[in-house]
């Protein structure tokens, strides 16, 4: 046998006991070139761009999966930005609700279960057509089920841009009031970046950078159960901090290879370009898929303990270490997710009171995607949600990083709540948020200067 | 394409034979095989050829699961190339 026994049910029990999976393929699509100052044409061109791109993604990705025998869980598509597209045709918020309802239909067509990039990049200064599209996100996104928006407010060459922040907070507030009887789920479709990727796979961050080709592939792997049993394996015993990275390092390798095959495939048989492979470890709700429990695994008593911060560490630099050799195309968000309601050990944590807000703020400073699917009291004011999305955003611009946040202020919600998101959303109880006003510095508005070390040039 | 196929269940007579006929009948050709009994577990692994194979793939899967439930073990088919990926640099 080319394999050895020992090799085979290693992949066996990755994929039957751990739940190893590929998350997703995302197809990138450009969208610029269907810019048109009449909306009806100019939504008649998105439409079809997209479906005629995106035409066999589903089925193709479903023949590689009964190929290989790998589980292929989401197909997905991220578009340009939606606010350079939609300004050619005028800046009007109701333009720009009827464009999330013909990327709704889009994404319904090809069968997709997200369609990313009802975004606008605000990280320096608004556009009117930015202005429009982030007043129409509230209602862009209770009209649909499949499209996800996203902003980007922050850049470590630009600083943060406050007066954004302030306008994406009003949106949360107003996307968690237009979905009310579903405790504000809108929100789980919006993200708000620092730094954000422009070839992210992963959902609801996604959107098509304007430096991609025409049409991309990613794939976003999983694996946190992967990495769990292994570091499990070692549990207990006498092994030393760099033992396990050294494991999560090897495992990490193994998840991103089949990564990496999945791409290769789909790149071939789509006909596009292969973008890249996301190595981040993307938890779902299911227990046994939790990034939470690693860090429980590696001796904390409950995630959000004294030295979350730096299991955090070890695990995302030792998944990274592992997956750059693994894969020659290394992108997206490509850390650790840390998500509440998407990951059961983080919203058991949560529940104790052993993960706070700050906690979790602080461990941001580490993962990737920072405070996400974070379900906040109904009352938090929109002062509030900015004051903690600047932080959040100040992390990453200081630390050269990306960071975000997905947070749902659910209505009529308070503290210690559960909500239900459903499905891989996942439940999370309702987490306190600091009753102390940000009011008066979240609404100087104005720009944060850029950190000393982004003047490189 | 060759692919290594797994069969994993309460040991009882007659499990490689089943096996073997279904995928003699669909035109696959077994290129090694090996067989362990783990605490009363059975464990096969094969490693098969594809080339010859005489109806689609999927159709394939549907079948080795419905052997698998009638005889009452795991059956699991992935491409060569997943091992290859994951165990060789």
């Amino acid at each position: 046998m080319i394999f050895t026994r020992l090799e085979i049910e290693q992949t066996l029990r990755m994929f039957r006991e751990q739940n190893l999976d590929i998350r997703t393929i995302t197809m990138g699509i450009n969208l610029l070139d269907c810019a048109d100052s009449d909306p009806m044409r100019l939504n008649e061109r998105i439409y079809e761009k997209i479906v005629r791109s995106a035409a066999g993604l589903v089925e193709t990705a479903d023949e590689i999966g009964v190929e290989l025998g790998v589980p292929i869980i989401n197909k997905r598509i991220s578009v340009t930005p939606v606010a350079l597209v939609g300004g050619a045709a005028g800046a009007a918020a109701d333009g720009a609700v009827r464009i999330a309802q013909t990327l709704e239909r889009a994404a319904t067509e090809t069968g997709v279960d997200f369609l990313g990039g009802f975004s606008a990049l605000v990280h320096k200064g608004v556009t009117p057509a930015d202005i429009a599209l982030i007043r129409a996100i509230p209602e862009g996104l209770a009209e649909t089920t499949r499209v996800c928006a996203s902003a980007n407010v922050a850049s470590s060459k630009s600083g943060i841009n406050m007066d954004a922040v302030l306008l994406l907070a009003e949106a949360i507030k107003s996307a968690a009031a237009r979905t009310s009887a579903t405790g504000g789920s809108a929100c789980s479709r919006l993200v708000v970046f620092a730094n954000a990727p422009e070839d992210n796979p992963f959902m609801a961050g996604a959107f098509h950078g304007t430096g991609e080709p025409d049409v991309v592939v990613h794939v976003g792997v999983s694996g946190p159960g992967v990495v769990q049993s292994a570091v499990a394996e070692m549990a207990g015993g006498p092994a030393p901090l760099d033992a396990i990275a050294e494991t999560v390092k090897r495992t990490a390798f193994r998840i991103t290879r089949i990564g990496q095959l999945v791409l290769d495939r789909a790149a071939e048989r789509l006909g596009v370009p292969a973008g890249i492979v996301d190595l981040s470890l993307a938890p779902t709700p299911a227990v046994g898929d939790s990034v939470a429990r690693i860090l429980e695994e590696m001796g904390l008593e409950i995630a959000g303990a004294p030295g979350s911060t730096a299991a955090l560490a070890l695990l995302n630099n030792a998944v990274k270490k592992g997956g750059m050799m693994a894969s020659s195309h290394v992108g997206g968000l490509s850390g650790s997710f840390l998500p509440v309601s998407e990951d059961e050990g983080m919203a058991a944590a949560a529940e104790k009171g052993a993960l706070t807000l700050e906690k979790l703020e602080a461990m941001t400073a580490i993962c990737s995607v920072g405070l996400d699917m974070v379900a906040l009291p109904g009352d938090t004011t929109v002062e509030t949600i900015a004051g903690i999305m600047a932080d959040e955003m100040a992390i990453g611009v200081m630390n050269h990083k990306t960071t975000a946040v997905r947070l749902i202020p659910v209505p009529g919600g308070t503290a210690g709540q559960w909500v239900e998101f459903g499905g891989l959303l996942g439940r999370a109880p309702i987490m306190p948020v600091s009753p102390y006003a940000s009011a008066g510095f979240v609404r100087r508005g104005g720009i944060i200067p850029a950190p000393v070390t982004s003047y490189r040039n | 394409m060759r692919a290594v196929i797994t069969v994993v269940g309460q040991d009882k007579p007659g499990i490689i034979a089943a096996v073997s006929v279904l995928l003699a009948e669909r035109s696959v050709n077994i290129l090694d095989i090996s067989q362990t009994i783990m605490q009363g577990f059975f464990t096969m692994i094969t490693l098969v050829d594809l080339a010859g194979l005489n109806a689609p793939l999927p159709d394939l899967r549907t079948e080795l699961d419905q052997l698998g439930k009638r005889i009452d073990v795991e059956i699991t088919l992935q491409h060569e190339d997943v091992y290859t990926s994951m165990h060789r640099v």
